[in-house]
């Protein structure tokens, strides 16, 4: 399934946080979203869930299939939440809740939207803790987030986006809270996933590295306006537009090349 | 957090980069230490430190209680005895030898002590009576008050919280912050005194003083608490007598702690409303409800009981004026009649029951953090 973002413009207390931002995700495909902070790279993103900010404004469209999320009612959003389009948050400390097992938060939207019994969940929360690759998946299934070192959260919250399926993942900066050791795993994971699952992903970052590294498509946004949209080896390689070329510029020489 | 156990190894699956395990060579005690029964253990140590803690600090109140009240300028004599009888050396010398005054104050501690360890509190010199059991008499009376007035503050402040909470800036808000003003800032005699006149003299809704119809009677002893006694009895009709005394010196009382607790509950909910779990909670697509419930109050719950926890007690050594003006036979007036009347063993009495209280309610607010949050288990 396509996830297709058209003219989505947001405005928050008067001021225009997105000016009518494009973008198409395609299953199978990791399409990677640079820009610096404040572009409106993760506005863009909660935006497809529905979870901006008290007051937001929103107009444009955004189509999954035949559906524009946009005008959903909220019974029906909430249904695509977690089912359909999923989330991971930037940094995993904040994202799990602290007095929960990792097997409820596994398992809850699971037994919410596919209306699985608690042993088919937790069957099938175990298997998931495998896949992104936790030591213990059945010892896993009963901790709390505390006991777990920073890229292993953001793998079990990789894990919690994917319980029900879906066939968007949003990725809101997922390795920026990590040690750089660490990153390089969580991606491989990332693009082995949207590989295997044919997963529609939208990767947020400002790091450009993080980019090269998996995205296939590359959007670059600057003021809440897309300001360059391709390829990955196209954007990277050959820049249209000054403001990538000053983001590419910025980096290191030997991490693209 | 320095027994955080690490992931046990599991035979070299997944890209090892990623891993920030120990060293291999703690891979035996880590497995032993993750067995599922493990669970159960951190809780009970956590209770056996927070219990044996609260002993050593029952000693220390009653150092304290013991240390204050002598300190208090005043002679217990000239309090109890008559003009005449003070003028009589031998009497006075009598009368202190009884109540063990002529003795140094390091003996007197020890001999208050060893009676404490016996369930002795010494005899009231008003009452005549075992000061334990003027306490058994008054106390529950005073728990059972203080006790529906946290009940229904804690019922209605928490409710009025979450629903200002995710009503922001909006009316019933703003209503609620009025409220809840109001409540914190009356005084509390002055209420009682407005709702006595109102309730029972003018409208005539409510019965008046004391606990319950005096021509029904009391319900047989138990608990000391009327509610309680009655309903373990099955008099419904003492029962339904006791309610009806116990409710408007209840709300009376609790209108300041439900002002409190909507003020606090507000703060916290809107505290956690803004938590990066709260927002990938409803990125789940969860109901509404469960993500209230299970994500937000959970963790608002933390500061919530905090503030419970202190306002039971200060109901609890908070009381007099409410008694006094409904008639309630609890610990408040018989505190304040020791106290005028420099009754020393009563004093103490009265001081060592609320500190213990106070112990007993902290005791409780540890445990339910352990309950509530497994990190405060686990350090």
């Amino acid at each position: 399934m396509t996830l297709d973002i058209g003219g989505l413009t947001v405005s928050i207390g008067g001021k225009e946080i997105l000016r009518g931002v494009d973008l198409r995700l395609e299953a199978g495909r990791v399409h990677g979203l640079a820009g610096e902070s404040g572009s409106g790279k993760t506005m863009t993103g909660l935006a497809v869930l529905g979870l901006l900010p008290h007051g937001a404004r929103v107009s444009g469209a955004i189509r999954l299939g035949e559906r524009d999320l946009l005008t959903l009612p909220p019974k029906e959003l909430n249904r695509v939440r977690g089912g359909e389009v999923a989330m991971v948050f930037q940094d995993p400390a904040t994202s799990l809740h602290p007095m929960l097992t990792i097997g409820k938060q596994l398992t809850e939207h699971m037994r919410h939207h596919l209306k699985l019994g608690r042993a088919e969940a937790r069957a099938r929360a175990v298997e998931l803790l495998g896949k992104v690759r936790i030591p213990g998946p059945e010892e896993a299934y009963g901790r709390f987030p505390h006991q777990f070192s920073g890229g292993m959260r953001q793998r079990i919250a990789i894990a919690i986006a994917l319980a029900c399926s879906p066939k968007v993942l949003i990725a809101d900066e997922p390795t920026t809270a990590l040690d750089v050791t660490v990153q390089a795993g969580v991606l491989r994971l990332l693009r082995g996933l949207c590989d295997e699952l044919g997963l529609a992903v939208l990767l947020v970052t400002h790091d450009l590295g993080v980019m090269s590294a998996v995205a296939d498509e590359v959007s670059v946004m600057k003021d809440g306006l897309v300001v360059e949209s391709g390829p990955r080896g196209q954007v990277l390689r050959e820049p249209a537009h000054a403001y990538t070329r000053s983001l590419l510029d910025s980096l290191p020489d030997a991490e693209l090349r | 957090m320095s027994d955080t156990p690490g992931p046990p190894p599991s035979g070299g699956a997944g890209p090892s980069s990623t891993r920030k395990e120990p060293p291999s060579g703690s891979a035996g005690p880590l497995t032993t230490r993750t067995s599922p029964r493990r669970g159960a253990h951190p809780l009970a140590r956590f209770l056996v430190r927070r219990v044996l803690l609260a002993v050593l600090m029952a000693w220390g109140i009653t150092l304290v209680t013991f240390v204050l009240t002598n300190l208090v300028p005043g002679d217990p004599v000239a309090a109890n005895l008559g003009q005449r009888a003070l003028g009589d050396p031998a009497i006075v010398a009598q009368w202190r030898a009884e109540h063990g005054l002529d003795q140094p104050l390091w003996r007197q501690y020890l001999l208050h002590l060893q009676g404490l360890l016996q369930g002795d509190l010494g005899t009231s010199q008003q009452s005549h009576r075992p000061v334990s059991q003027d306490l058994a008499e008054f106390v529950p009376a005073t728990l059972e008050l203080a006790g529906a007035a946290i009940l229904v503050s804690l019922v209605l402040g928490v409710a009025f919280g979450v629903v200002a909470a995710l009503r922001r800036d909006r009316l019933s808000d703003h209503a609620l912050r009025v409220l809840s003003l109001i409540g914190i800032s009356v005084p509390t005699f002055w209420l009682a005194l407005v709702a006595f006149y109102v309730f029972f003299y003018r409208l005539q809704l409510t019965p008046g003083s004391g606990r319950v119809d005096a021509a029904l009677g009391l319900a047989p002893a138990v608990t000391g608490m009327q509610t309680v006694d009655a309903l373990l009895a099955g008099r419904w009709d003492i029962f339904s007598s006791a309610v009806a005394h116990l409710v408007t010196p209840a709300l009376v009382l609790a209108l300041y702690t439900i002002g409190l607790l909507t003020r606090f509950t507000r703060s916290a909910v809107l505290e956690v409303l803004g938590q990066d779990y709260v927002r990938a909670a409803r990125a789940k697509g969860l109901p509404g409800r469960v993500v209230l419930f299970r994500y937000v109050l959970r963790s608002a719950l933390v500061p919530i009981i905090t503030v419970a926890g202190l306002a039971f007690g200060s109901l609890l050594s908070g009381t007099v004026l409410v008694e006094a003006i409904f008639a309630w036979p609890g610990i408040g007036q018989y505190a304040y009649k020791s106290a005028t009347t420099l009754d020393l063993p009563a004093v103490m009495g009265v001081g060592l029951v609320v500190g213990v209280v106070y112990l007993v309610i902290n005791l409780v607010v540890d445990v339910l953090y352990g309950v509530i949050d497994p990190r405060v288990r686990l350090q």
